[in-house]
């Protein structure tokens, strides 16, 4: 198949080191700290907003593709990314607008799958 | 006195010693085979859109989709968990892991009802990382916005 010939497998090679990598931090968090995992999310999250908004986590995408933006620090790049889009383009009101349309589709999933994946499971006694 | 303080010493060396040492080494290993497979997974999903003639953020979004949908139904399988207990933070991180934090617990309150059971437990883990995502993107935007007042309004 033509795109395989056409791969780029050192980006692949990047992306699965820095990916990896950005697992590593979390699972670090894991066990040496009591944090909850809700809270190690929200702080990936977070920490993924601030890079974005200061133009740093943009390098790593570059560097790195989806090895990147698939960790929730990408979801997080992609929010401020949004906004700073969304401001340049529509002023103030770009603030409130352009995070969530650039993460609606993930969202937008999440909830709808999410929803048919309940459905469609029958409920456990006991979770994990 | 002395002596329960003796005792307590001795109780907290004997719990440390039978406690087991959690295997750090080997869930980074872990974490980080697993966690660079689906990131890689999501690359070569990237790649293929984008030789399909997509633009980025088209092919960004669809790689989420994808990535969600996957996990939502290996976690109604119950896949996720067996692949998360290896994993840990491998698949916890990916976004794989946010869709994860949706399904689970809309599974586990299915019996409490649709609307209060599954439609608000759904967000008990998505709903801060919402809460603090989008405000921390908000206030991004309004600093960007400060900064650039002058050039955005001209």
């Amino acid at each position: 198949m033509e795109f395989w010939q056409n791969f780029d497998w050192s980006l692949l090679l990047r992306c699965f080191i820095v990916g990896g990598f950005i697992c590593i931090i979390g699972q670090i968090l894991i066990d040496k700290t009591k944090l909850t995992p809700a809270r190690i999310l929200v702080m990936f999250v977070t920490i993924g907003t601030i890079l974005g908004g200061l133009g740093i986590y943009k390098y790593l995408v570059d560097f790195a593709g989806c090895g990147a933006t698939v960790p929730l620090t990408g979801f997080g790049n992609n929010l401020a990314k949004g906004t700073i889009e969304a401001v340049k383009e529509n002023g103030f009101i770009g603030i409130f607008t352009g995070g969530l349309k650039a993460c609606a589709g993930g969202v937008a999933a999440a909830v709808f799958f999410g929803y048919i994946a309940s459905l469609i499971s029958k409920p456990k006694m006991k979770k994990q | 006195m002395d002596n329960m303080m003796e005792t307590a010493k001795e109780y907290q060396e004997y719990v440390n010693q039978k406690s087991p040492n959690s295997p750090i080494w080997k869930n980074c290993f872990n974490a980080f085979w697993i966690g660079g497979l689906i990131c890689s997974i999501g690359q070569i999903i990237f790649s293929f859109c984008l030789y399909k003639g997509l633009d980025e953020t088209t092919s960004g979004t669809i790689v989420s989709i994808t990535l969600i949908a996957l996990s939502a139904f290996l976690t109604a399988l119950n896949w996720f968990n067996k692949i998360g207990k290896i994993a840990g933070a491998g698949s916890l991180i990916p976004i794989t892991g946010f869709a994860n934090s949706i399904v689970a617990p809309a599974m586990e309150y299915k019996s409490e009802g649709y609307v209060m059971g599954v439609g608000a437990k759904m967000f008990t883990v998505a709903g801060p990382v919402l809460v603090y995502g989008i405000s921390s993107g908000i206030i991004v935007g309004l600093i960007y916005f400060l900064f650039n007042a002058q050039a955005v309004l001209v």
